[in-house]
């Protein structure tokens, strides 16, 4: 078993505007179990953090108690993390983008720590907006207490010893949809030339981004029968575009423009093209979207792709009218004002 | 691309690039696992089924393996091969039990071999235990040829030379030393089945037209016959000022026998620039480190003689210029001629091969250089019952060659002598089992090694310049030669794919350290290269391409730096990947034939 990572890199291995490679944000080795779709979502993460030029020191991972939880310490070593208690992590991301806003928010988390556990924190940040993006590596089950069906397994999947479950399994993308979530895609660990541009996109969001991955469980969700297997979701995967996310394109051709290709401008200056593969439905469309969602699962089809998404929100910060400064940088003349200051704010209540 | 063909055993052959590359294909890593596992016996035998003389090419060998190791190509330095050998030669415990002793049985074919160098003795030892009867003729009083005359003692003591050489001598071989080979029509006369001619390249190039080579005569000597005469202590003393003329290994065992036996201020000059000198790096170091200075760029012009004797030489500094194809042309500065003391010169600017003892009228067909036509797969002449190794084949090179051509010509002997065509040769001997032991275990150590090579300790030059005898490297102690054994990447334990149990989960790809595992939609080769996570520029490696995967992709793998860590094999759910062992043994003498 090989616990460390050699250091051996390919010496052509290509260099990021940092001047880094993608080794400079990889993390240790993981320990989950091979094959796991988890893994393959880290491995996307790093490359969406290294071809978007991020320093890994101006993020932060936040997690909560599972599989998925754990990754974090799989990618982006040179980043902070906060590994929090089993669906806690949308409040403790909140405190931390409160103090510090110039980190970029990566929370991770899985459908047991979100839609069970962490329910109340997962509706609750979505509402407040929180600028952060939010993977739930979905699998349907708790894997690390070893493969309980979560409340995200569909009615009817079966689990690998055999058993059907009969609860109504949650949509988390309908539900965050409905919430007022303003950034909401779906994905599958297993495609990565989707999963990369959504996050990509994601954490150019400003705002709350949520990404529903679906990633298979090896140990004890991808049997026959199950909804969450590599093969079953392959086999129903339909996909609502293909997304390319162009950073900072400066001009834009408006023959990009039209039923096929839409062109969304993000907050920061990059753009996302979705090749449309529906036509019916528009991803600055809540109702469609919301439509195109029923419809899927009337179908029994997995919608891939960024199914909503509201470019124009204001996030928490904006909505509370906080500092632009992050708290550890505030000096002692701005938190302590003058008395003047004091009678000044006084006189304006009078 | 079309699937790879891992049946065909040359395509994991080529990914162990430093078997690939040694020309008699030793399983380097194979025994490299042997030395980090203390057996140095077992580790011993492995070199010598292959390559014969491991004691002697432990020290000696120009090894080719090492430019080519992988290692290479991911830091500085290769894995020490060629030292790792010698730990395994110095440190063997009693392997008389291993070696073939005389032959108990008789196939009734008497053999001769002429000259007794490393590719007659491979001949001998290959030929001897499968019941032939060997007759060994040599013009020295010993078996080695070369390796003896040539190569100094303080880089190869007498004992490791005897002992690996007596080991095939005590076979049951019929020696004839001190017996030169005047006419091979007569020896054909004496009705032997076959005969092989292992003469080497015996005569050192002189510069017969330079102005003052008669005059100065006295103290001008042609390299090899210097050296060979103070091998065989006919010569024990040289003036304190030396110039060496000459490049290449043999210049730089000239410059530095002549420090031992009395050269204070030894020279090499040489033509080409310094980079381009045809001495390994490694000889080069070893002879500045005797602060002997390389002049390079300097074109002799005359020898210097005042009253009859020589006293120095004038050079023509020159600088080179290089055409569009790249090629070399030396072009004089235009200075005045340089002037270098010296009380003797050592002419060492090549060897060449000297046949004066084959008659022409015997249908041995020799080619415009004087050189004998021979096949240079079977190694015979065009005489069916004559064939040629070694220096004396095509030219001369070295000792690991002379013993792989000895391998070949064996084989042709054996299929000849039993009336075989010679191109019926037997296949390699492959093998390929998994080395998996466990879910994440396998029966080889699979962590790599960070460190950087290890440098071989050398005898202090206050000690080595006295004696011409001694030793001048030291060898890895056991430590050290672990250590620098765990550096070897083990690149016989192949990645084996195997496409119907693939999921395509994508953790190779993710997991990959080098970044070598691709999925993705096939295409033709050159297209396929540029699309892999990291492009695959190093043609001369191999992409291992798969059939088509469930999703329409196909996998591929770039072998050029595969760490062969087995990471992709632990992360897969599925065993998709395998490590798997395998092991090349060139076909010898005796495999298919009887
Ligand atoms: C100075 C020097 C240093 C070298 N150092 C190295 C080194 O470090 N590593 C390396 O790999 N290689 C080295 N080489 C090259 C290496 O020695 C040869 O390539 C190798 O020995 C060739 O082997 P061979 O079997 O062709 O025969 P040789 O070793 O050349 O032996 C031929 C033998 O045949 C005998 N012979 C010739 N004609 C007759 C005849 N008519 N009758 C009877 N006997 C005859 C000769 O006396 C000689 O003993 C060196 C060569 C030189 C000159
Ligand atoms: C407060 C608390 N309750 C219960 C647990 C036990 N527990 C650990 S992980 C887990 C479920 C994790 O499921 P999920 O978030 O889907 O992660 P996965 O392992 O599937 O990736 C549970 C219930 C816990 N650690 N803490
Ligand atoms: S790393 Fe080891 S097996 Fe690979 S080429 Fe080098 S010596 Fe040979
Ligand atoms: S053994 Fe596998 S993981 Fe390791 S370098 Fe080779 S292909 Fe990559
Ligand atoms: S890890 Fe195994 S199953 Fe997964 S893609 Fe690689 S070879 Fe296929
Ligand atoms: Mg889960």
């Amino acid at each position: 078993m090989t616990y460390l990572r050699p250091k051996f890199a390919h010496p052509n291995l290509p260099k990021n505007k940092l001047g880094f490679t993608r080794k400079e944000y990889e993390g240790s080795l993981s320990t989950l179990c091979a094959g796991c779709g988890h893994d393959s979502i880290s491995a996307a993460i790093v490359e969406a953090c290294w071809e978007m030029n991020i320093e890994p020191h101006k993020v932060a991972k936040m997690s909560g108690i599972g599989c998925s939880s754990k990754t974090p310490a799989y990618f982006l070593s040179n980043s902070h993390g906060f590994n929090s208690v089993h669906g806690r992590m949308p409040s403790v991301a909140t405190g931390a983008n409160m103090a510090n806003r110039e980190l970029v928010y990566l929370g991770v988390s899985g459908d047991g720590d979100s839609a069970s556990i962490g329910m109340g924190q997962f509706v609750h940040v979505i509402r407040r907006n929180l600028n952060m993006v939010y993977i739930v590596m979905n699998n349907g089950c708790y894997g690390l207490t070893k493969g309980q069906d979560s409340a995200t397994a569909d009615v009817g999947s079966k689990s690998k010893s055999g058993s059907i479950n009969q609860f109504e399994g949650i949509d988390l993308c309908g539900l965050a949809i409905e919430l007022g979530a303003t950034f909401v895609a779906q994905s599958f660990s297993g495609d990565k030339s989707q999963l990369i541009p959504i996050i990509q996109a994601a954490i150019s969001h400003p705002g709350f981004a949520l990404i529903n991955v679906l990633s298979p469980c090896v140990t004890f969700n991808n049997n026959v029968g199950s909804t969450k297997s590599y093969d079953y979701v392959r086999q129903h995967i339909e996909a609502t575009s293909t997304v390319d996310f162009v950073p900072f394109m400066n001009e834009i051709k408006t023959d990009y423009q039209n039923d096929e290709v839409k062109m969304v401008e993000m907050h920061d200056g990059s753009w996302l093209r979705l090749h449309k593969l529906s036509q019916s439905w528009n991803p600055d469309d809540k109702l469609s979207a919301i439509n195109a969602l029923q419809n899927s699962h009337l179908n029994q089809e997995i919608l891939t792709g960024i199914l909503y998404i509201d470019n124009k929100s204001l996030e928490t910060h904006a909505l509370l009218g906080t500092t632009e400064i992050p708290l550890n940088k505030l000096d002692e003349s701005t938190l302590c004002p003058k008395d003047g200051f004091l009678e000044e704010l006084n006189s304006s209540f009078r | 691309m079309e699937p790879t063909n891992v049946k065909d055993p040359e395509y994991y052959h080529k990914v162990v690039d430093c078997q690939y590359a040694c020309p008699a294909h030793t399983p380097v890593p194979e025994y490299i696992r042997l030395i980090a596992a203390g057996k140095y016996t077992e580790a011993y035998m492995v070199n010598w089924e292959s390559n014969v003389f491991p004691g002697i090419l432990g020290r000696t060998c120009d090894r080719p393996c090492e430019p080519a190791c992988r290692r290479g190509r991911l830091e500085e330095e290769p894995v020490a091969i060629c030292r790792l050998k010698r730990v395994a030669a110095d440190n063997k415990g009693d392997i008389s039990a291993f070696i073939p002793g005389p032959s108990s049985i008789s196939n009734g074919k008497k053999i001769a071999l002429i000259g007794a160098g490393p590719s007659a003795l491979t001949v001998a030892r290959d030929l001897a235990p499968l019941g032939y009867e060997i007759h060994l003729f040599d013009d020295q009083d010993k078996g080695g040829g070369m390796m003896r005359s040539q190569i100094p003692s303080f880089r190869l003591p007498a004992e490791v030379l005897d002992g690996e050489v007596s080991q095939i001598l005590n076979m049951g071989i019929h020696t004839h030393f001190k017996t030169y080979v005047s006419s091979l029509k007569e020896l054909l006369n004496k009705k032997y089945d076959a005969v092989f001619i292992g003469t080497g390249a015996p005569k050192g190039r002189d510069l017969p037209d330079l102005e003052g080579r008669k005059i100065g005569d006295k103290n001008i000597h042609i390299g090899i016959e210097w050296l060979a005469s103070v091998a065989f202590e006919h010569t024990d003393s040289i003036g304190e000022k030396v110039i060496v003329l000459g490049g290449g290994n043999t210049a730089m065992d000239c410059c530095r026998t002549s420090r031992r036996l009395g050269g204070k201020s030894v020279k090499v000059v040489v033509r080409s620039p310094f980079a381009e000198m045809k001495a390994s790096p490694w000889e080069k170091e070893d002879a500045v480190h005797e602060d002997i200075p390389i002049i390079d760029n300097h074109v002799p012009l005359s020898f210097v003689t005042e009253n009859g004797k020589l006293v120095g030489m004038n050079f023509d500094k020159v600088h080179p210029v290089y055409d569009s194809e790249g090629k070399r042309k030396l072009v004089s500065t235009g200075e005045s001629p340089v002037f270098i003391e010296a009380d003797d010169v050592l002419i060492a600017i090549g060897q060449e091969n000297s046949f004066p003892w084959i008659e022409r009228d015997l249908g041995i067909e020799f080619d415009k250089w004087e050189m004998p036509v021979v096949d240079k797969d079977t190694f015979v002449s065009q005489l069916p019952n004559v064939f040629f190794g070694g220096d004396s084949a095509l030219g001369p090179k070295n000792v690991i060659t002379a013993v792989a051509q000895g391998h070949q010509a064996a084989i042709s002997i054996d299929l000849f002598c039993n009336g075989k065509a010679l191109t019926e040769r037997p296949a390699p001997f492959t093998n390929l089992f998994s080395t998996k032991m466990g879910i994440h275990e396998w029966s080889y150590n699979n962590d790599i090694s960070n460190d950087l090579r290890f440098i071989v300790p050398q005898a202090s030059k206050e000690e080595t310049l006295k004696d011409r005898k001694k030793e001048v490297e030291l060898g890895f102690n056991l430590p050290t030669g672990f250590k620098e054994a765990q550096r070897c990447l083990n690149c016989d334990v192949q990645t084996v794919f195997t496409e119907s149990k693939c999921i395509e989960c994508d953790a190779c790809m993710d997991i990959c350290p080098t970044n070598c595992i691709t999925f993705t939609a096939n295409g033709e080769e050159q297209d396929l290269r540029s699309r892999l996570m990291v492009p695959a520029l190093n043609t001369t490696q191999d992409l291992l391409v798969s059939s088509k995967l469930a999703t329409g992709r196909v996998m591929v793998k770039d072998e050029d730096v595969c760490l062969h860590c087995g990471l992709c094999a632990e992360r897969c759910p599925t065993s998709a990947w395998d490590m798997q062992q395998f092991l090349y043994k060139v076909t010898k003498a005796g495999n298919s034939c009887h």
